[in-house]
This record gives C-alpha cells, sequence and structure tokens, in this order.
C-alpha cells in the first residue's frame, strides 16, 4: 500500500519552509561547547508556579541533571526555595539569565514574557525549553527559532502530549498508511479551569498570554499538527466568552488543509470532566482513528488489516504503549520531555521534538483562528 | 481505563450514597478499610460514618492528602499565597490570629501542619490509624529533594493523631532508600505494583529488589494495571512477591469485590491480618 504523504502533510505555512531539522543533525564544527558528558546538567527554573515546581522536580528526579537555580517574583517564593531546596534563587529573569552558572533554562512564566527571557538566554549561550505556547506572535516565535539554529542551541517548547504512547502510535500509524488517505480530523479538549466568573491570575488576562485559545486550544492544535501536519488556512473560527469577561473560555475552528478539512473545537469550562481531556479523531478511505491520552482506537475497513491491526476495531492502551520513565511525577510524558531535551542537550541532536520551528506552526494557525474571528466580530 | 469509563465512574459516585453503597458491599464481605483521598465528597461519607457509629464501629479510614485537583486549581487560580490562605484551617483569619503569616509560612514544617490539620478535620472521631501522603506530594518533595519533611510529617502524624505516616510514590526504590537515609524507620508505603511494570519507576526487577532488602510496610496498589492485567494473572503474580504486605483494589462492584477478595485469599492463603494493615482494603 502507498501512501502519497505529501499530499495531506503540508511542507509549510502559506508556502513558508518549514525549519525543523531532521533527528540527529548535529551542531557541526564550530558550534559552542556542550556541557561536560560526565556532569550533571545545571538546570535554572524561571517562574516557580504550578509549573515551574513541577519542572523543577522532574528535572532534579532525573538522572543526570540537576536544579541549581531558581526565578521567581515572589520574595516568599524563592526564601523558602533558597532555604530548604538549596538553590540559587533571583527576583528578575535578567539576573538569573547572566548572573546564574546554568547550562539551561525552563521557562515557566506567564506567556507574555517568553520571548524577552528565552531571547536573552539564548543570547547567552543557553539551552532553553519553553512552557506552552511559546510566544503570543508568530513572527516573535520564528524570530526565537532562527536565534535558536544561529547559536546553535537546543530549544523545546512543553507540548508535552507529543510525548504520550497513545499520540505517538497514532502519529506511527497515520504516517505508515494504516488509514489510507485521510478526509477528516477532528481535535478537542475540553476541561475544568474556568467554571466561575473569575479574573485573578495572569491567565484571565489576555495580555499576559491568557484565555482558552493559547492556553488549552494550543495543545489541540499542536497535536494535530503531530497528527496530521498544520493546516494551510483557517476558513472559520470563533472565541466565545462563558465566564471570564477579558479572555475566550471556547474556541472552534475549521481548518483547510488542501485535501483534507479540520475542526477544532475546545472548552475550557466544562465540569463533566475533572481533568483536560484531549481527544482526536481521523477519518481516512481505509478506516478511522480515535485516540485520547488513555486508549488508541482503530477501525479498518474490510481488506485493509494492517501489521497487527485486524480489520474492524482494536483498542490498544497507554499501559501498553507508554514507554517507561526514570522518575515519575504526573504523567510520564512531563518525564520524558524533559528527558528529550536533556538528551538532545548532551547529544547536540537538533532535530529533536517540538522545537521553537515546530512551535512556530501552532503559534501561526492560533494567529489565524485569531484573525478569523475578528472577520465574525 | 478508558476516558469513557472514568466518565461513568464520575457521574456515578458524584453522589456519595452511591460510594457508601460500595462501602456497604465491602463491609459486609468483611473488609474493614477505606483508602480515600480528602475529596470534599468523603466528608459527606464521614458525616454517615458518625451518623451511624454501630453500623460502622471496626471501619478504618486510610486518608490520602491531599486531594490534589483542588490546590492545583487553586494554585492556578490564585496562586500559592492565596492556596495557603484558603485552606489552612479555620481560613486566613484565624491564621492571622495564631501568628504572622509571612514568619509561619515561611517555616514549610509549619505550614505543612495547618494543611495537615485542616485536611484531617473532615475525619474527627473516626479511625485513621494511618494518613498518607499522595503520590503527587511525595513524589514533588522527593524530586526536589526535600527529605526532611518526610521525616516531619512521619513525626507530625505520630505526635498529633497517634497514627503512623504513609507514602504513596511512583517511584519506590528512590523513596525507600530516602526515608531510610532520613530516619524513616520501617515505613508504610504504597505504590503501583503490577506484572508490567506499569508506573513502576525504575522497572520491577529494582522493586522486587527494594521490597526484597529494605525493611518496609508495603501495600500494593494498580494491582490490574488500570485493567491491562486479567485479575488472576495479575493476583497470582503479586502475590508471589516477597517482602510485600497488602494489597489495595478499587471496588464498584460487590461481584468484583468478591471476586478480588477470593483470588487474594486464594494465592495468598489466609493469613491473620496484620493490627494496622489489613490484607486487603477498598478504595
Amino acid at each position: 500500500m502507498s501512501v502519497a504523504t505529501r499530499r495531506f502533510f503540508p511542507e509549510g505555512p502559506s508556502g513558508g519552509v518549514r525549519r525543523e531539522l531532521k533527528r540527529g543533525t548535529q551542531f557541526g564544527d564550530g558550534a559552542p561547547p556542550f556541557v561536560n558528558e560526565r556532569a550533571p546538567i545545571r538546570v535554572g527554573i524561571v517562574g516557580a508556579g504550578k509549573m515551574g515546581l513541577s519542572h523543577f522536580a522532574i528535572a532534579n528526579g532525573l538522572p543526570g541533571a540537576s536544579v541549581v537555580a531558581v526565578c521567581d517574583t515572589s520574595r516568599y517564593v524563592r526564601s523558602v526555595l533558597r532555604k530548604y531546596a538549596g538553590v540559587q534563587t533571583y527576583g528578575e529573569a535578567d539576573e538569573i539569565v547572566t548572573d546564574a552558572q546554568v547550562d539551561c533554562l525552563i521557562v515557566a512564566t506567564p506567556t507574555s514574557t517568553h520571548f524577552a527571557v528565552a531571547k536573552q538566554a539564548l543570547q547567552r549561550g543557553l539551552h532553553v525549553f519553553v512552557e506552552k505556547p511559546l510566544t503570543l506572535s508568530p513572527a516573535e516565535s520564528r524570530s526565537l527559532a532562527d536565534l535558536a539554529l544561529e547559536r546553535k542551541r537546543i530549544n523545546q517548547v512543553g507540548f508535552h502530549n507529543r510525548f504520550i504512547g497513545t499520540f505517538q502510535e497514532a502519529r506511527r500509524l497515520i504516517r505508515a498508511g494504516a488509514l489510507g488517505t485521510p478526509s477528516n480530523v477532528h481535535g478537542s479538549a475540553f476541561g475544568q479551569v474556568v467554571v466561575k466568573e473569575q479574573s485573578s491570575t495572569w491567565r484571565s488576562k489576555k495580555s499576559e498570554g491568557g484565555g482558552c485559545l493559547h492556553d488549552y486550544a494550543c495543545h489541540v492544535v499542536n497535536l494535530m499538527d503531530f497528527l496530521v501536519g498544520s493546516p494551510a488556512r483557517v476558513s472559520g473560527a470563533r472565541m466565545q466568552r462563558i465566564f471570564s469577561t477579558d479572555v475566550e473560555d471556547a474556541v472552534s475552528a475549521v481548518f483547510d488543509y488542501g485535501t483534507m478539512t479540520g475542526i477544532l473545537e475546545t472548552n475550557w469550562s466544562d465540569d463533566t470532566v475533572r481533568k483536560m481531556s484531549t481527544t482526536v479523531t481521523v477519518h481516512g478511505s481505509q478506516g478511522k482513528l480515535v485516540v485520547d491520552r488513555q486508549e488508541l482506537k482503530l477501525f479498518l475497513r474490510d481488506g485493509c488489516a494492517f501489521e497487527s491491526y485486524a480489520e474492524g476495531w482494536t483498542s490498544r492502551y497507554i499501559t501498553e504503549l507508554q514507554k517507561p520513565v526514570p522518575f515519575y511525577l504526573r504523567g510520564e510524558e512531563y518525564s520524558a520531555q524533559l528527558e528529550a531535551f536533556f538528551q538532545a542537550i548532551r547529544t547536540g541532536d537538533m532535530g529533536h521534538e517540538n522545537s521553537f520551528a515546530s512551535s512556530y506552526e501552532t503559534d501561526r494557525v492560533l494567529d489565524l483562528i485569531k484573525r478569523a474571528d475578528s472577520l465574525v466580530n | 481505563m478508558s476516558e469513557e469509563k472514568a466518565r461513568q465512574q464520575l457521574i456515578r459516585f458524584k453522589d456519595s450514597r452511591a460510594i457508601l453503597e460500595v462501602l456497604d458491599l465491602a463491609y459486609d464481605l468483611g473488609i474493614r478499610t477505606f483508602m480515600c483521598t480528602t475529596h470534599d465528597r468523603i466528608g459527606e461519607v464521614a458525616d454517615q460514618m458518625r451518623a451511624h457509629p454501630n453500623r460502622y464501629q471496626d471501619f478504618i479510614y486510610f486518608p490520602c492528602m491531599p486531594y490534589a485537583h483542588k490546590y492545583a486549581n487553586s494554585v492556578s487560580q490564585v496562586g500559592i499565597i492565596e492556596t495557603i490562605q484558603r485552606f489552612s484551617t479555620g481560613g486566613v483569619l484565624s491564621t492571622l490570629f495564631r501568628g504572622a503569616m509571612g514568619a509561619l509560612t515561611r517555616d514549610i514544617y509549619a505550614l505543612m501542619k495547618l494543611l495537615v490539620d485542616a485536611e484531617m478535620k473532615r475525619f474527627d472521631g473516626l479511625r485513621t490509624p494511618v494518613i498518607f501522603v499522595q503520590n503527587v506530594v511525595t513524589d514533588l518533595l522527593l524530586g526536589m529533594k526535600l527529605y526532611p519533611v518526610f521525616a516531619q510529617f512521619d513525626r507530625y502524624i505520630r505526635e498529633r493523631y497517634q497514627a503512623e505516616a504513609g507514602f504513596i510514590t511512583m517511584n519506590l526504590p528512590l523513596l525507600l532508600e530516602v526515608l531510610e537515609e532520613v530516619g524513616v524507620e520501617n515505613p508504610i508505603v504504597c505504590a503501583n505494583i503490577n506484572k508490567i511494570g506499569f508506573r513502576m519507576c525504575g522497572g520491577v526487577d529494582a522493586y522486587r529488589q527494594a521490597l526484597r532488602t529494605r525493611k518496609c510496610r508495603a501495600i500494593a496498589m494498580s494491582v490490574l494495571a488500570s485493567g491491562a492485567i486479567p485479575p488472576r494473572e495479575a493476583i497470582e503474580w503479586v502475590c508471589g512477591l516477597e517482602g510485600l504486605h497488602s494489597i489495595v483494589f478499587g471496588a464498584s462492584s460487590a461481584g468484583n469485590i468478591r471476586q478480588t477478595q477470593e483470588l487474594i485469599e486464594r494465592f495468598w492463603g489466609p493469613r491473620s491480618a496484620p493490627a494496622t494493615l489489613p490484607a486487603t482494603a477498598a478504595s
């Protein structure tokens, strides 16, 4: 069976060229030196909120890495971390970038600050891991991706779904042609982030990168890109407020991939689910695939059996598909993404998953959604 | 477990009466220990138990704290400081009354005590011989290398509640090493332990080795690995492990409680349950 993958995996946005590098692409001659292979990678954390502390524990728990410095605006958080975790602390991002003895930074601050911190860190020659989304502007994301390539520094974004075994198997199946030619893709995410009126943190402020689009829908857009490539156009979109006053709580959009159509549906004001629930369905000429973080279900039409997948429905679960990690905190994917980041730092492999360049693609689509919405409103 | 099944259970157990029904089934089958998170609905279950002391006189709770989603959502919504104020016993006014908030919370041991007391309030008057820390907190502390907190928690639970501390983890070999290092002797630990090594960091062999060589009272959870292993095969394997002390299993119907109980008794044989850790516990 042959599948014309190029037809439904467009090479890039609007005629542009993808800047992702193939796995194994090395820094080459003249690259700045890497860390000493035998010494632990020294990690700095910028932003000690929920995600920052989670990254702190995971990075420190993985073999071969050690968190030595933390930056946070809260004096209280700094004093506790200095006293009990024994790390250097900084109140300003430019201090940790210029003063701390670190090999890399993990940036977990509000999205509006990502560009300045990541740019400064790359200019200083640090490897950088940034929480998702990369920035609030495709132009800024593009310039960071270019800077990282120019400086030959490892650059990764925290789209952790790409490290979940069910989604990885779904991508493998689609790319191998198990579904034949895909015709429709549907991606959704529901969760109970904002289930009453509130306006207290950066997540509820548009100017800082809050809102369902950048905090929630970005995961689904990135995952759909991972599975079937990124759309050339956004045909229509709506960003709706339910409880929030300054940001949207639900985002819906229609994607045009050329030969394929996509639907995006997200709502973070859904209290029927306990935690974020992300599902992608792909229809193809030979079958249909439904995947979430727990389960992959594949339906194949008569005569279309593929590898160990028989005709009809086959279900496979995360228990079988997920690779183990050396330290677990809150899902293998969070550990696996940092493991991949540290591994890339050690080997100099610039073709790692979730590069700034691939995240630029997500930011580009988010921007298209905003533009399509503004045509409606 | 699929997301759909998780949704169905969420709907079913939205009402605390449904939880009580399952507890009644387990109780009537001779199971006396209930391991539970400190979710708000557990407060309602505890109210029922207090209201019917004769019916539930032998019932033992193993509270697992904190109910992490509550804190995580709050930290996302209002930040760390306000979350502490929100959940400390009696709220912020009593906390301020007891001492300067800043000075108090800069001592993380004092903060830990405040939060433990807040979580334990709903279990007033009930038997809680073991009080567990949820894996998301145990493993956060483990990763951040805040090891002395384990010893402080252990001491506080003994002194304040005349109970024993328990630690749930996904990183058992590492945790046992650290607990020994900070002087928590013969700890009660609870971890995923299953034939396929699902969420067993370090791998099955490292777990076998740790259980064999470290002095601890280990409880196996996720024995069926979210349904990936058939019950008989799963329980036969886990009952064959040297050094395992107890098994905790999820229960939703009389049929599956009875089946699991029979399998454990078949493969473990009749054994006298230790005083504080029955051979089976329903969660």
